[in-house]
């Protein structure tokens, strides 16, 4: 009896050390998005329904597909601002495309994908091979991307989208078993998520992005093939704001501005995910919920009333406050 | 033989002893370039009418000032991301205090001011104290500021008084007083670089943080400080705006684009965006190809949407002619 209860106890112990480490090992953006989700929740009945999740999830899924983009090239040491204005181009583009012509739509959204893969190559050439910054050539494609979609639509884009353009965005898959409707748009993410989860995390790419990031000479040194491996982020960043921009297109009107600092909640979305700026460190899954938390709080934002202009207030506290937490706790384990 | 060799030689010493930024060489090229063209496509005026080559001056007035300050942060290996919404903030907030009063205008200054010098402290702070990334620090203060404006004006608000509008209109004999304090700015600024211990320090820390605070440097205070002087030229660029618009809107800065316009000119006037090289006259080089640029788009009567492609391709390039010949992998 007295030998078997110090046992007893020990292993209760143990058992109990293993689980607080890995609740320890949890990152601290999942508590933090289910808290803002569900005093949304409480807040928004809408928000308890099944339905009303999905609408949420629906209108997140863009934006966790640019974060996903966006995260890559952060990991990679570098930054990739282009993406707001390849949104504004691939949406005002699409519709000059499209003429209001719904045969037209596949054929449309795959010159934007082969646009997307251009805009890609010719970022990660100028950063590879002219060895700009990628700070600097980014915002050079950000104004000629730009440029470009106002010189072509003379600055007021004609024409709307068709149906079976913005099915992608607003769309659901009926009779779907178990949930019922199943958001397109949400759909896609998932898909994008898991390929990319598998690209980032599973294949010695994603190691070698995070080899280049936390040290370029080291990673050089060591074999990889920096320059393409570099022209390959920019390229998946750019392919993946072409399909956030068609999703977007599902939902969004057609303006010249609607890309407008997109690229900056991306990189929001995917700081507040744990992604570590100039390099070294990104999660999949972690900015996906990054992206959703920004967008919850969005939501939060807007159910207690603040005017729409805060949201670019609070969205700047939150991001320095990201940051500044993962700064100060990472020195604090050194 | 010998002979002809010795006099190019000694011209290439001259050159090299007068350390001209390499920027002026391409200032010059797109200068001639820029003429020519406009003596085949329009009338020629760029070169031959001192009112458009004076014009040139002025367009770069408002770039200029902040984009010296740019390169002091970028000098510090520092960016800075807010100065387009201070010059937003500037604008509004100086023509809503003056309220068309000359007697409000030295109340404004001091305003703006005082919100610029505040602006400059807390991103130094965010960047040095809580450890945040220059570029995300600022981002978000960016965002703060926006937020808080887009709230509280929606619209121009308020006028500046006929007396005000001296800074952006008046002349001194022939020469208009914005390029005189453009001119002040720049000698200034590379008084304070280049011969002051502050622009020693700031190099220093630039260079190599941790070498420049294990050598005794208070390297915070010196970043800290580059941010309010960036911030501050940032209102003064807000200031010559306003009085050129004669009203301050809350697009002012963003519509500008000086947040990025600043940072390219500073890069391609060959300050580096790692820190710890550079200097403002090779800046104001890089402003004055803007200016130039922006004078023959005009000339040429090009689409404006084509100037923002043009400019997009014409920041790569010039960038990229520093950067080809690095060894370094850039990032």
């Amino acid at each position: 009896m007295t030998t078997t209860t110090p046992t007893f106890s020990s292993r209760a112990v143990s058992v109990l050390a293993a689980i607080w480490g890995f609740i320890r090992r949890i990152p601290p953006i999942y508590p933090v998005f289910f808290a803002i989700f569900i005093t949304v929740g409480f807040l928004n009945p809408n928000y308890q329904t099944m339905n009303g999740i999905f609408v949420f999830l629906r209108r997140a899924s863009p934006l966790a597909i640019l974060a996903i983009g966006q995260m890559m090239v952060l990991a990679s040491g570098g930054f990739d601002l282009s993406q707001g204005s390849l949104v504004t181009f691939v949406i005002v583009g699409s519709s000059m495309l499209l003429s209001n012509d719904p045969a037209k739509a596949y054929s449309t959204i795959g010159i934007m994908m082969a646009v997307g893969v251009l805009v890609g190559l010719i970022n990660g050439t100028a950063v590879s091979f002219l060895k700009i910054p990628s700070l600097i050539v980014t915002l050079g494609m950000l104004l000629l991307v730009k440029g470009v979609a106002m010189y072509w639509s003379g600055g007021a884009p004609k024409g709307y989208f068709t149906d079976n353009f913005r099915v992608f965005g607003r769309g659901n898959f009926e009779n779907v078993p178990i949930f019922g409707k199943f958001p397109i748009a949400l759909f896609i993410m998932l898909v994008i998520a898991v390929v990319f989860y598998f690209i980032f995390h599973r294949t010695n790419y994603g190691k070698q992005v995070l080899a280049i990031g936390d040290n370029v000479r080291a990673a050089q040194l060591s074999g990889v093939r920096v320059r393409g491996i570099r022209v390959l982020t920019f390229v998946f960043s750019a392919f993946l704001t072409v399909i956030a921009a068609i999703l977007y297109g599902g939902y969004g009107g057609i303006s010249t501005n609607v890309g407008d600092g997109m690229e900056f909640q991306a990189v929001s979305a995917a700081v507040i995910g744990g992604t570590l700026l100039l390099g070294g460190k990104g999660s999949v899954p972690n900015v996906v919920f990054g992206a959703f938390t920004l967008e919850a709080l969005f939501n939060l934002l807007n159910l207690i009333g603040l005017p729409k202009p805060y949201r670019d207030a609070v969205q700047g506290l939150i991001i320095i406050g990201a940051v500044a937490y993962a700064a100060l706790t990472t020195r604090r384990k050194q | 033989m010998a002979t002809t060799t010795l006099p190019a030689n000694g011209s290439k010493n001259f050159f090299r002893s007068l350390r001209i930024p390499p920027v002026y060489y391409f200032l010059v090229v797109v200068f001639v370039g820029g003429a020519i063209l406009d003596f085949i496509f329009a009338d020629g005026q760029m070169v031959t009418n001192p009112a458009i080559l004076t014009n040139i001056f002025v367009r770069s007035v408002a770039l200029g000032i902040v984009a010296v300050g740019q390169t002091f942060v970028m000098i510090g290996a520092s960016i800075d991301l807010s100065v387009a919404l201070v010059i937003s903030v500037t604008a509004v907030m100086t023509s809503f205090i003056m309220n068309g009063q000359t007697e409000n205008v030295p109340k404004a200054i001091a305003v703006v001011f005082l919100i610029g010098a505040f602006t400059g402290l807390v991103n130094g702070l965010i960047i040095t104290k809580l450890k945040v990334n220059a570029f995300i620090a600022t981002l978000g203060t960016t965002l703060i500021l926006r937020g808080v404006l887009n709230a509280t004006f929606a619209n121009f608000k308020g006028s500046i008084p006929r007396s005000f509008e001296y800074f952006g209109y008046g002349r001194i004999g022939p020469i208009p007083v914005s390029i005189l304090v453009l001119l002040v700015v720049v000698l200034a600024g590379w008084f304070v670089l280049a011969r002051t211990r502050y622009g020693f320090q700031l190099y220093g820390t630039g260079g190599s943080s941790e070498v420049a605070r294990l050598s005794g440097l208070r390297t915070d205070r010196v970043i800290i400080i580059a941010h309010i002087i960036c911030s501050m030229t940032a209102v003064l660029t807000g200031l010559f705006v306003v009085s050129r618009l004669r009203a301050g809107a809350p697009w002012i800065g963003t519509d500008g684009v000086y947040d990025l316009e600043s940072v390219a000119t500073t890069v391609i006037g060959g300050t580096a965006l790692a820190g710890g090289r550079g200097g403002v006259w090779g800046t104001l080089g890089g402003v004055l190809i803007f200016g130039v640029l922006d004078t023959l788009f005009n000339q040429l009567g090009i689409n404006p949407f084509m100037k923002n492609i043009l400019r997009g391709l014409i920041i790569i390039l010039a960038v990229a002619s520093y950067t080809i010949r690095s060894k370094r992998e850039a990032a």
